[in-house]
């Protein structure tokens, strides 16, 4: 039998909190709509990495339910987001997002 | 095994709306062929209509259901009948104008049906995941309504800002959700609460951590500074009928989640949010008016000026009395009834390909089009907070309870802010009526419905004004389980 | 204990044994005839033409997107299927209102044409 050695939760919570950042960072800085929105799919992830920690240090399975219904929500806003891509990239040309200013004041 | 609880009874009204919303996407494929789609619209209305009647029936009584994840009470009610009201008027106003824009798809009634589902569930969940499903419903759906205008460079791009920054803001709130999860091991409000009394966790950095996220996240669906950039681009860009409903029914389903939340599950933390909160009302009515008056385009007026209202609701939240939630809940009503007439008017005095947004298309509208503009003046002086209409008697409310806190301050800055806002929004009405048109408006058509929604929202606004007491109680009784 | 796996033992060394007979008997017993056709790197269907990176047409997006809509909803049939048999009919009802839904759902996007390729 493998004996898994013990991970302190923290290291995941730790991994969790980077990760997040990544994916905040990541979603201000880049410039392709589809990347942005790869890194606020990177963000909802390492909030699930939250919840599954804290369910299983909880012992109460309500956190990974709340993964579950972040998956379905994020699959859901994915499908929705790429056809807004598809319906921006028809009209403009282009999915590059400081390209995309017809709107200012 | 216990089996969990059911009783379809309590959430009687969402099934309803959920139902008609599938009926109608149903209806649509199978009638695909019919090239008038007012029908829908029809048959969205006897839904939200049935809905408000169930709502209706429940009143008086707290059932708490589904394992105590949703809760039937006053406050439920009261933003149920909010939401139903504002989207009845949304409905109103989209059938002529979907049919004169060509975006009268059938999905785009189902969508607006499923928004205001979520936007019920947000006001009634009593836990966080039901909290989190409702809204990502309501914004999912309202993604999509953005950018209905499909051949329309400004919507399409309304859409995409609107998606990118309401997912971001949604990243936000989870992470703040995952924190209260982490630090109470609980998802239920009432149980979050009781946890961080018994265990004095008031200074516990993940919870504190866990506020300001949420504050961001509920920050963004509020239109609140410094998260409102997207506010204008998108209230400018997406489709005038979907703009109302989201100026009115996303602000008000976002404040119903906050209130909720800070109010059941984070009371220990009021000082703390009450400092930061301070801060983002002052500048949300600050950033929100001054910018409004450079404006040239009406719809990113009235989204400015939906900053400022943002601001002084925030103002009430500050407060945290009874009467300033109760004011809350009024404001947010009467906003509904003023807002939505507002942008009645700029839709119906717009035409295919012709959509007359800028404030210089205002210009001598008035004796050509004097019921329309005379409806126009009575909502933006409601807005501005001149007596006897709805909106001042919400903003007395506001800062009457700001004062009853000794939040002096806060109060003199809010009325002086509404002295500003007078000045942008008499501009329209005085050119309306005090100056020379530049060119002819002429040929519009004004759709029955609309024409009936902006009756509806002129009777509402004074309404409120005139007769404030009853829904002031009405929103004082609603509270009652709240505090 | 461990004894309660000797099935999938079992089940594992048929498996392999299987396919090893299957691979060495034919190598044994089939006939090989080397042609220049045969070497070539890609064997069956057309050569290709230009790069292979190509615009896809939006169809198979579309594809793509209902299928992982309906995958990703199965992903609440696991937590289901672990309490099935506990909860009987009530376990049994929900699912048929979760799946009516999606079902719905599916007659939605037939009838508007989304599963049409051409």
């Amino acid at each position: 039998m493998w004996v898994v050695p013990a991970i302190p939760p923290a290291l995941f919570l730790v991994l969790s909190g980077i990760l997040f950042t990544i994916g905040v960072i990541g979603a201000l800085t880049r410039r392709n709509a589809i990347v942005v929105f790869m890194c606020i799919e990177l963000m909802l992830n390492s909030v699930n990495l939250s919840f599954i920690t804290f369910s299983r240090f909880l012992r109460s399975m309500d956190g990974v339910l709340f993964a579950f219904f972040v998956i379905a929500v994020a699959a859901a806003e994915a499908a929705v987001g790429l056809a807004i891509f598809v319906m921006l990239y028809r009209s403009r040309e282009t999915i590059n997002v400081d390209e995309i200013n017809l709107l200012k004041w | 095994m216990k089996l969990p609880e059911i009783d379809l009874c309590l959430i009687a009204p969402e099934i309803i709306v959920a139902a008609f919303g599938f009926f109608v996407l149903l209806v649509d494929v199978f009638f695909s062929k019919r090239e008038n789609k007012a029908y829908l619209g029809w048959i969205s209305l006897v839904g939200i209509f049935f809905a408000g009647a169930l709502a209706v029936t429940q009143a008086g009584s707290v059932k708490s259901g589904f394992e105590g994840m949703f809760i039937s009470d006053g406050y439920a009610l009261f933003f149920r009948i909010t939401f139903l009201i504002i989207a009845f008027l949304t409905v109103l106003i989209s059938m002529g104008y979907t049919q004169r824009e060509g975006i009268a798809f059938g999905e785009y009634y189902a969508l607006i049906l499923f928004a205001t589902l979520g936007m019920m569930l947000m006001a009634a969940g009593t836990h966080l995941v039901i909290i989190f499903l409702g809204l990502e419903t309501m914004s999912i759906s309202i993604y999509i309504l953005a950018g209905m205008m499909r051949e329309d460079k400004r919507s399409v791009e309304a859409a995409l800002k609107y998606f990118l920054l309401g997912a971001f803001a949604t990243g936000f709130l989870l992470y703040g959700i995952a924190l209260i999860y982490g630090a109470t091991g609980s998802l239920y409000l009432k149980d979050v609460a009781s946890y961080i009394a018994s265990k004095n966790l008031l200074r516990n950095p993940m919870l504190l951590m866990s506020l300001v996220f949420l504050t961001i996240g509920f920050g963004f669906k509020i239109a609140s500074v410094p998260f409102h950039m997207w506010t204008p681009d998108v209230y400018e860009g997406a489709p005038t009928s979907i703009t109302a409903f989201m100026a009115t029914g996303v602000k008000a389903a976002g404040f119903s989640a906050l209130v909720r939340v800070f109010f059941s599950a984070l009371p220990g933390f009021r000082p703390d949010w009450t400092s930061i909160m301070w801060l983002i009302a002052v500048a949300t009515m600050t950033v929100g008016n001054i910018v409004a008056i450079s404006q040239s385009n009406i719809k990113r007026m009235l989204a400015y000026s939906s900053i400022a209202h943002a601001g002084y609701i925030l103002v009430a939240f500050v407060a945290g009395n009874d009467l300033g939630v109760s004011g809350i809940l009024f404001y947010l009503m009467a906003y509904a009834f003023m807002n939505i007439g507002a942008f009645t008017c700029v839709i119906l005095l717009g035409k295919k390909g012709e959509e007359n947004t800028l404030i210089r298309d205002y210009a001598g509208i008035g004796f050509k089009y004097p019921l329309l503009s005379a409806a126009m003046t009575i909502f933006l002086l409601s807005m501005a907070g001149i007596p006897p209409l709805g909106g001042f008697m919400a903003k007395f409310y506001v800062f009457s309870a700001a004062v009853k806190e000794k939040f002096y301050w806060l109060a003199i800055l809010g009325v002086l802010n509404s002295a500003v806002s007078v000045y942008y929004y008499l501009r329209v009405t005085v050119l309306m009526y005090f100056r020379e048109p530049e060119r002819e408006i002429t040929g519009l058509q004004f759709s029955p419905a609309a024409v009936a929604a902006l009756v509806l929202a002129v009777i509402g606004t004074l309404y409120m004004g005139i007769f404030p007491s009853n829904v002031l109680s009405f929103a004082q009784k609603s509270i009652a389980g709240l505090m | 204990m461990l004894i309660e796996y000797l099935a999938i033992l079992i089940y594992i060394a048929i498996a392999i044994g299987f396919a090893l007979f299957a691979v060495v008997a034919s190598h044994l017993l089939g006939q090989r005839k080397r042609t220049a056709l045969k070497e070539a790197p890609y064997e069956c269907g057309m050569t290709t033409v230009g790069s292979s990176f190509r615009r896809i047409p939006i169809k198979y997006y579309i594809i793509a997107m209902l299928f992982l809509l309906f995958d990703i909803e199965v992903v609440f049939l696991y937590p289901w299927a672990v309490v099935f048999k506990q909860m009987k009919s009530f376990a049994f009802i929900s699912m048929a209102v979760f799946i009516g839904i999606l079902l719905i759902a599916y007659i939605y996007i037939w009838k508007k044409g989304a599963l049409e390729w051409e």
